[in-house]
């Protein structure tokens, strides 16, 4: 099989020490548990030790070196942030600890906003079926919280959204429609304009959750003509605890905050408080400084190869990966069986054999699958089954680690057979 | 195949869940369903008493093989005991399962827990104990049920 577009997996791989990892007397780590979490260059590391050895400060406070320094850095965070995906200011940058925070942020802002951004009984929220659940409780949550109707697009037989009633799921009452970009459980890469154009029809927001987008492909949230894009820093080669929203500079001076605390007050008294503008406003507290730090650190490398790049990379690999899984007797692919419109995520089930089973074993030979329903149980539900295998794959992934699958998968059959 | 493996899936524990024991939903004093969020394991189980004997133990679920087997095993060994009996080879079990692998089960040991002490690698791996106590902590909840002892005790996970 021909596989164009590869990246130099030896160099890339030679700055991701664990990688070298060696697992039960002598099997060689093949990790494809990206969709988890994304292991961590060199130069993320170096940045966090840098931080905390050098510079190290509470930020925006101290008229001390180290104070200045750390505000330089985390805000420098910011800039590298903002520029990874094309935001039109950096203010539109707002740190979180995670997506979910993104996404719990964006669901509480609504709840408590003025007209005409309020969610309230007389109106409605838009999900879909093939959310994680930080982008379906949130909305429960908010819904349950304020009467609004909480409705959502169902998944068709090929793992694609179900977008054929979209004029009557996204309607007038909508305010708010909340989708993924890409799926972590199917891999799916959901068609944005279609829905964006829909919302826009009927004044409603649109979120996009890019979790499992923006660590693979470029992302422009200008070109997404989203109002929210929420992602996580350590899916993405970045620290765990750092997360981002991005959202429109004018609806974030006009919505209320979530948090309150130090850093996103103007002036407080003991009656009544005014706040800073935006990002400040949704940043209570001390930020996580050095992960923000460390996803700087993670946008430049990335960038330093180059998104397109990777994009591609992944994309023949997911090709590789579906070809070979396609051989393996008994083998379902649940979601899209072609690259097409697809990330590099592959869920599967293998015959009667229970996905903790596969992975089991497959840890055995060193190879890291996901098993479970991957925080998406309505997919599951959806298909019938009561969870899946997933092998995820990344920049550092290589076509003898799908052949290790491969044979891994081949090996797993013969087990229990 | 290492040994760390062949620990786990021992020949017991595989036959067990091809060929599961008592596996079906039939009368019983109480039902329970319990679910291991963490994995999707379920079960439905039965429980039907005669005194204060375990007269059935009757299930229907789906999961992982060490689950399935679990239940299977535990249809085997419980059926037809003295209460008191049933309750000490439930409780040995949940120390052997909760021992990390550091208890390496002695004659008596085996004597009462037969072919469930094939479940002693499964110790090892903390995300698979709870598999395998899933159908035994089902078990003790239906019985405390049956008994009329207090209803519902807290799921294992």
């Amino acid at each position: 099989m021909n596989l164009p577009g590869l990246l130099d997996t030896e160099a890339i791989r030679k700055d991701f020490p664990v990688l070298d990892r060696v697992l039960h007397e002598g099997k060689k780590l093949v990790y494809l548990d990206n969709a988890a979490t994304s292991q961590k260059p060199r130069q993320v590391l170096d940045a966090l030790q840098q931080y905390y050895e050098l510079h190290n400060a509470n930020v925006h406070r101290g008229i001390h070196v180290l104070a200045e320094e750390a505000t330089a850095l985390y805000e420098g965070a910011r800039d590298k942030v903002a520029a990874f995906v094309n935001a039109p200011s950096r203010d539109e940058v707002i740190f979180t600890k995670n997506a979910s925070e993104s996404l719990n942020l964006v669901a509480n802002m609504l709840g408590w906003a003025d007209e005409p951004y309020r969610v309230d009984e007389r109106t409605e929220i838009v999900i879909t079926e093939m959310e994680h659940h930080s982008n379906i409780v949130p909305w429960q949550l908010l819904s349950q919280r304020t009467g609004a109707k909480l409705k959502w697009f169902g998944i068709t037989d090929d793992g694609r959204l179900d977008l054929s009633r979209i004029d009557e799921i996204i309607t007038e009452k909508t305010k708010i429609v909340s989708f993924v970009l890409v799926s972590n459980i199917l891999g799916t890469h959901n068609p944005v304009e279609t829905i964006v154009r829909r919302a826009q029809d009927v004044g409603a927001l649109v979120l996009i959750d890019a979790s499992q987008a923006a660590p693979h492909m470029a992302l422009d949230v200008q070109a997404l003509q989203a109002d929210f894009v929420a992602f996580t820093g350590h899916k993405m080669c970045g620290p765990t605890g750092i997360g981002v929203l991005w959202g429109r500079q004018e609806l974030l001076e006009d919505l209320p905050p979530f948090l309150g605390g130090g850093e996103m007050i103007e002036t407080v008294s003991m009656h009544s408080s005014t706040y800073a503008p935006a990002p400040h406003k949704f940043e209570a507290g001390t930020p996580p400084i050095a992960q923000a730090v460390g996803m700087g650190a993670a946008v430049d490398y990335l960038s330093g190869i180059g998104m397109d790049r990777i994009a591609a990379h992944e994309q023949t690999l997911t090709e590789y990966a579906l070809h070979r899984l396609r051989d393996i007797p008994g083998l379902r692919i649940v979601g899209p069986e072609t690259a097409e419109d697809r990330g590099a995520a592959i869920s599967f089930t293998l015959g009667d054999i229970h996905p903790h089973d596969v992975g089991q074993v497959l840890d055995e030979q060193g190879i890291a699958v996901r098993v479970g329903h991957h925080c998406a149980r309505p997919v599951c539900l959806r298909f019938g089954i009561p969870a899946t295998t997933r092998a995820s794959f990344y920049l550092y992934s290589t076509p003898a680690e799908v052949d290790a699958l491969a044979d891994g998968l081949e090996y797993v059959r013969n087990f229990f057979g | 195949m290492t040994m760390k493996l062949d620990s786990m899936y021992q020949d017991v524990i595989l036959d067990h869940y091809k060929n599961p024991h008592g596996r079906g939903l039939r009368d019983g004093d109480a039902e329970v369903h319990h679910v291991n969020p963490t994995c999707g394991d379920e079960i439905t189980l039965r429980v039907s008493l005669d005194g204060g004997t375990v007269r059935d133990v009757s299930y229907e679920g789906q999961g992982c093989s060490i689950s399935q087997a679990s239940a299977s095993v535990l249809n085997e060994l419980l059926v037809g005991k003295e209460l008191p009996q049933a309750r000490r080879i439930q409780e040995t079990f949940l120390e052997l399962m909760q021992s990390k692998g550091r208890i390496e089960p002695d004659d008596a040991m085996e004597e009462l827990l037969q072919d469930a002490v094939a479940f002693a690698g499964v110790s090892k791996y903390p995300a698979r104990v709870k598999c395998a106590l899933l159908s035994w902590m089902a078990w003790k909840d239906a019985t405390a049920q049956a008994l009329g002892t207090g209803g519902k005790e807290p799921h294992p996970a």
